[in-house]
């Protein structure tokens, strides 16, 4: 086991190193010159020219990525002399725009879309799963068909759409919240709960149709199997041969579903965070790329595909856990 | 004896989009305490959900159940769920066909054995699995306190089966009800579950009812035997009665289909001709009369338009017919 | 071999192999081993021959009949149709071959495209060999359909229309259409119930009558294969150990493992199953990936000796068409109530070694479960 986590992991880095690569040339290929948006409005061709060399613009792809390899290891100096800008280690990149290192910038923003994925993940996964085992022992019945058709709208619904008509209803005509405006929770624990409470909402009410219908079409899976049946012969009380042996044999999917989507969380709820004015990484992204801010890209992108990887472990780690006939070698 | 088991006139249906399927129909026997029953019959004949019926397995909210169902002077289907379920695993309990499948996946095997004590006793898990133990090694599974941990994937199919018994009873059920138990398994594993059954059921003394298919199983284990043919049963007697002196011509066919061993190198089998019919659309008269090679010996067209009772023959066991006695002979002379 | 002097050979197999690699999981999959399926198979059929080829579950009949007709690549050894060699053939230079040799699956429901009529299944074989029967297709497929036991007035209907007896029938007419020389017939009967498997066993001899076919007839059941073939060949573990004419075989077993798969079989005759001398088995069949040494065998035989282990029995021909690869056949019936076979259970076993039975798939790399895959693919043999 232990030796699988060391192997995985070390596949891991493999991978992220890949990526990066892959997104260090894909940016690089943008038509977009990063030397003529790091200069302010007075912009002399010297002023660029000067930049490209400071960014090391002036040397191949290859070169550029092995830079920044080394920044990520040993950190990191822009220019020389007393006009140099120094980014420690481990240095993803330094926003000209911002003048601010991009981990940094990441690190500020992280807590907000951290706290907004944590409560909605708990919110949907509980919600999603309570009501999929509802309706699948509802089967063809009116409590069954209504939570469907719920969910079916849920799951087809844009999330714009509804943050929209939330903050138009909730915040604005009934004035039930105050406008949403982001503190640390233990800054002020009401205000917090406040301006989260709606993206949460939204955002479970979004996933849970998903999970409803995933963990429905599990349990009728597996209720129809043949242990369940073994698990009534033998005089189990039926919510028993519910939670313990049907609930947890249908749980593969959903767990791996569940890894994924808390990943995807992490990398930012682009849509809800800008309608909720959350400084989460998702609106560090979409202004990274209105200005636009390459490093900030290139930082982003390369910490919440991170995010993917470390959750695919995660989920793989958890299986082993769930079903022992996975074993992790 | 009076009968430890008796089930009385049991229907079962099952509505469904295409019309309703009638499953059981109006099946009634009874097994003495300590024998063993055997309920052959095809594919689709209605033994598992008579088998499932009995032991409260089938979902009423799915499946129409009328009748009665009397387990040692009590009736089953009068009861409310959750009586029944108290004597579930606990005074009977089934093994079913395929112990690949049977078993929980993501449990040890001794999880799955305890949960089975502990849901009728209130023992530590220490005593339960203690029990646990002495069942694997009751069913002769080697080296149990070993195996107690093991998942179910770690063990051949054969031993997945001996676990299901085991499972089945490790509260001392008086009556075990074991649907097609060997069917899944290999000849030579078949062989060591069947003697493993006789034996276990010579030691507790369990009323023992067995479904299958197979003629040959039943020959094995058989006391009485029950024909069942589209949900109803059309042949009933000892053991002897069925193989040696049977009356019903389904009964006869089912023999005269079966390749054995121990038949003329060179003689043809002799199958029944067509298919079973539909449970939704059940032919008038005799169930059978449109596979019948005799419903023309009968007068009167009594086999499409008459349905025959399950009456006393002769010879003394039950039989769903009406040629008459010497017809009954003849019937069988001709088909051996 | 057996000599063939007056009878044509319409297949012979000669040390047939096929090994399955069993491939760790993730990233970069190793080998770990070898599913030994098939481990050196000989056999023949002669033309309006029906060979039995019998054995438990997962000793290798199914892949070896996929293997013959090449639906599966051998590992290695010689396969000859019709006097023609096909081992090592390319795809187009097998398609005249497969003109000569069909196959019938055990599962009528997952054989057939369901989406196809039952007229252009049973004619499909015409149209891919690109023949025209005299007459056309339409009257072909209707005189067959007839032939099976199908009614011909069914041809425009899909398979899900009919029961599993029928849908064998039509599996049976695809695979006569071009009236081969052999069929495989890879467990066709298992899947049904007594009274329409009768039927279906009498239908393959009449055809067999009919047409002069001969017959691979692959099955478990022994009482089955008693009554429809000539001669018979058991497996166990990827080998055949014992070939005989069905009449010494089912008289005068030789093989222990032949012995004591004919007395687990009861006879539905509850006074002769009573008392009958019963040899039991102790244990499962072992895993393929590390069969044991020696004689496959020795783990479950209940006459087996130190030899057994190290040596590997040679087929050895005891009577004219009489072969058994065995070191100490049994010549004289065997006597004495129950006879037990030592349980390989009993010195419990140990992952990887003989005996121990596991799906567990040692290496997961990527997302999704794993288990042995064993799937049966459903390749239409035409
Ligand atoms: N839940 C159900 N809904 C609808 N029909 C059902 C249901 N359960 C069983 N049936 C039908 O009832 C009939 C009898 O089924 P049953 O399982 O008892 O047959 P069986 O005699 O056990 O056959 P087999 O040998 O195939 O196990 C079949 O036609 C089956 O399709
Ligand atoms: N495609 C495959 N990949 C890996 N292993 C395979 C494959 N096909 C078959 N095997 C293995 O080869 C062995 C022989 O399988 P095969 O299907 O030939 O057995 P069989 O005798 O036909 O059994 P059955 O009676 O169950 O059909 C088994 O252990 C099986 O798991
Ligand atoms: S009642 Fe008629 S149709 Fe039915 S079995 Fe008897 S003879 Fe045949
Ligand atoms: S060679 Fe030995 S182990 Fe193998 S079958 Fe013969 S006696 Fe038994
Ligand atoms: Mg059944
Ligand atoms: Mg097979």
């Amino acid at each position: 086991m232990a030796g699988y986590v060391i192997r995985r992991v070390l596949i891991m880095l493999l991978l992220l190193l890949l990526l990066s690569f892959t997104v260090f040339v894909l940016f690089s290929l943008l038509p977009a010159d990063v030397a003529r948006l790091t200069c302010g409005k007075i912009c002399t061709p010297e002023t660029i020219e000067a930049n490209r060399i400071r960014l090391g613009l002036d040397k191949s792809v290859i070169e550029q990525y092995w830079i920044f390899l080394q920044g990520v290891v040993m950190g990191r100096t822009y220019g020389q002399g007393p006009g140099a800008i120094v980014c420690n280690a481990p240095c993803l990149g330094y926003s000209f725009t911002r003048q601010e290192p991009v981990l940094k910038l990441i690190l500020e923003r992280l807590p907000a879309t951290l706290f907004l994925a944590m409560g909605a993940f708990v919110l949907f996964l509980i919600g999603g799963v309570a009501l999929g085992v509802y309706s699948a022992l509802r089967r063809g019945r009116w409590q069954d068909k209504t939570v469907m058709g719920i969910s079916l709208v849920g799951y087809s619904l844009p999330s714009f759409f509804i943050g929209l008509v939330v903050v138009y209803f909730i915040i604005i005509r009934w004035q039930l919240l105050p406008f949403p405006s982001y503190v640390n929770p233990w800054v002020d624990p009401l205000q917090f709960v406040q301006t989260m409470i709606l993206p949460w909402l939204v955002l479970a009410v979004l996933y849970a149709a998903f999970y409803t219908r995933l963990t429905r079409s599990q349990m009728l899976e597996t209720l129809n199997d043949d242990y369940i049946r073994t698990a009534r012969a033998k005089g189990l009380p039926e919510r028993v041969v519910i939670r313990k042996h049907a609930l947890r044999a249908g749980l593969t999917p959903i767990v791996t579903a569940a890894g994924l989507d808390f990943a995807g969380l992490l990398g930012g709820a682009i849509i809800l965070e800008t309608i909720f004015s959350l400084p989460g990484l998702g609106s560090l992204a979409v202004s990274a790329v209105l200005s636009p801010d390459l490093p900030i890209l290139v930082g982003v992108t390369l910490v919440t595909a991170s995010f993917v990887i470390v959750a695919n472990l995660v989920v793989d780690l958890l299986y082993a856990v769930i079903d022992p006939r996975v074993r992790l070698a | 004896m009076s009968a430890f088991l008796e089930v009385k006139d049991l229907h079962v249906s099952f509505p469904t989009g295409d019309g309703v399927v009638r499953a059981v129909d109006g099946l009634s026997f009874r097994v003495d305490k300590g024998r063993t029953l055997a309920i052959v019959g095809e594919s689709g004949s209605g033994k598992s959900v008579t088998a499932q019926a009995v032991l409260g397995l089938l979902n009423r909210n799915f499946a129409d159940i009328t009748g009665q169902v009397w387990l040692d002077g009590q009736d089953l289907i009068a009861m409310s769920d959750d009586q029944v379920r108290e004597l579930r695993g606990e005074a009977m309990a089934m093994i079913f066909q395929d112990p690949m499948s049977s078993l929980h996946p993501f449990y040890r095997i001794g999880d799955q054995l305890m949960e089975a004590v502990r849901t009728h006793h209130k023992v530590s898990k220490q005593e339960a699995r203690e029990r646990a133990i002495d069942a694997l090694k009751q069913v002769g599974i080697p080296a149990p306190e070993r195996r107690v941990d093991d998942y179910p994937h770690q063990l051949s199919g054969g031993m997945r089966q001996r676990v299901m018994i085991a499972m089945a009873l490790i509260n001392s059920p008086q009556l075990l009800v074991a649907d097609e138990p060997t069917t899944a398994l290999d000849v030579t594993v078949q062989a060591q579950i069947t003697e493993l059954m006789l034996k276990l059921q010579a030691e507790t003394g369990t009323t023992l009812i067995i479904i299958t298919h197979d003629l040959g199983v039943v020959a094995d284990m058989a006391d009485e035997v029950t024909v069942m043919y589209a949900g109803r049963a059309v042949e009933m007697g000892s053991t002897d009665d069925i193989y040696y002196r049977p009356e019903m011509p389904y009964t006869l066919g089912l023999l005269a289909s079966v390749p054995r061993l121990d038949s003329d190198l060179n003689e043809r089998l002799d199958p029944i001709p067509g298919n079973p019919p539909s449970l939704i659309n059940l032919p008038p008269g005799c169930v059978f009369n449109p596979r019948c090679t005799f419903k023309d010996e009968v007068p009167g067209n009594r086999c499409t338009t008459e349905r025959p009772e399950l009456l006393a023959s002769s010879a003394g066991h039950l039989v769903r017919c009406h040629l008459d006695a010497a017809q009954r002979v003849a019937a069988r002379e001709a088909s051996t | 071999m057996i000599e063939a002097t007056d009878r044509v050979e319409v297949l012979r197999v000669e040390d047939l192999r096929v090994y399955f690699p069993v491939k760790s999981r993730g990233i970069f999959p190793r080998t770990v081993g070898q599913i030994k399926a098939v481990d050196g198979v000989s056999l023949s059929v002669g033309q309006g021959e029906t060979l039995g080829l019998v054995g438990e579950s997962g000793c290798g009949k199914s892949t070896t009949g996929r293997a013959i007709l090449r639906l599966i690549n051998p590992t290695g050894g010689h396969v000859v149709i019709n006097g023609t060699e096909v081992a090592g053939m390319s795809r187009r230079q097998l398609r005249p071959v497969r003109k000569q040799a069909q196959m019938i699956f055990q599962d009528p429901y997952n054989a057939l495209n369901p989406r196809h009529t039952v007229g252009s299944i049973i004619g499909a074989p015409y149209k891919i060999q690109q023949i025209d029967p005299p007459g056309g297709a339409r009257t072909a497929v209707r005189e067959i359909m007839e032939r099976v036991g199908l009614n011909p007035e069914h041809v425009n209907r899909y398979p899900n229309e009919f029961s599993g007896g029928q849908r064998q029938r039509i599996g049976i007419a695809r695979a006569i259409a071009l009236r081969p020389k052999l069929i495989i017939c890879d467990e066709p009967v298992s899947a049904l119930d007594v009274s329409i498997q009768a039927q279906i066993i009498n239908l393959l001899q009449d055809l067999q009558q009919d047409f002069n076919v001969s017959y691979l007839f692959i099955a478990h059941d022994l009482a089955v294969v008693r009554q429809i073939a000539h001669r018979v060949a058991v497996m166990y573990l990827g080998h055949i150990v014992e070939t005989a004419p069905r009449s010494v075989l089912y008289s005068e077993p030789m093989h222990p493992y032949t012995n004591a798969l004919l007395s687990a079989v009861p006879i539905p005759d509850p006074r002769k199953q009573s008392e009958r001398e019963r040899i039991l088995l102790g244990g499962d069949l072992p895993s393929p990936i590390n069969p044991p040494s020696g004689c496959v065998f020795h783990t479950r035989c209940f006459i087996a000796q130190d030899r057994c282990r190290t040596e590997v029995p040679q087929m050895r021909t005891m009577a004219p068409g009489h072969e058994v690869a065995c070191h100490f056949p049994i010549t004289e019936p065997l006597k004495g109530g129950v006879i037990h076979g030592p349980d390989p259970g009993l010195t419990a076993p140990v992952p990887g070694e003989p005996g121990y039975w596991s799906e567990t798939v040692t290496d997961l790399g990527g997302v999704g479960t794993s288990r042995l895959d064993s799937a049966n693919s459903t390749d239409e043999g035409v």
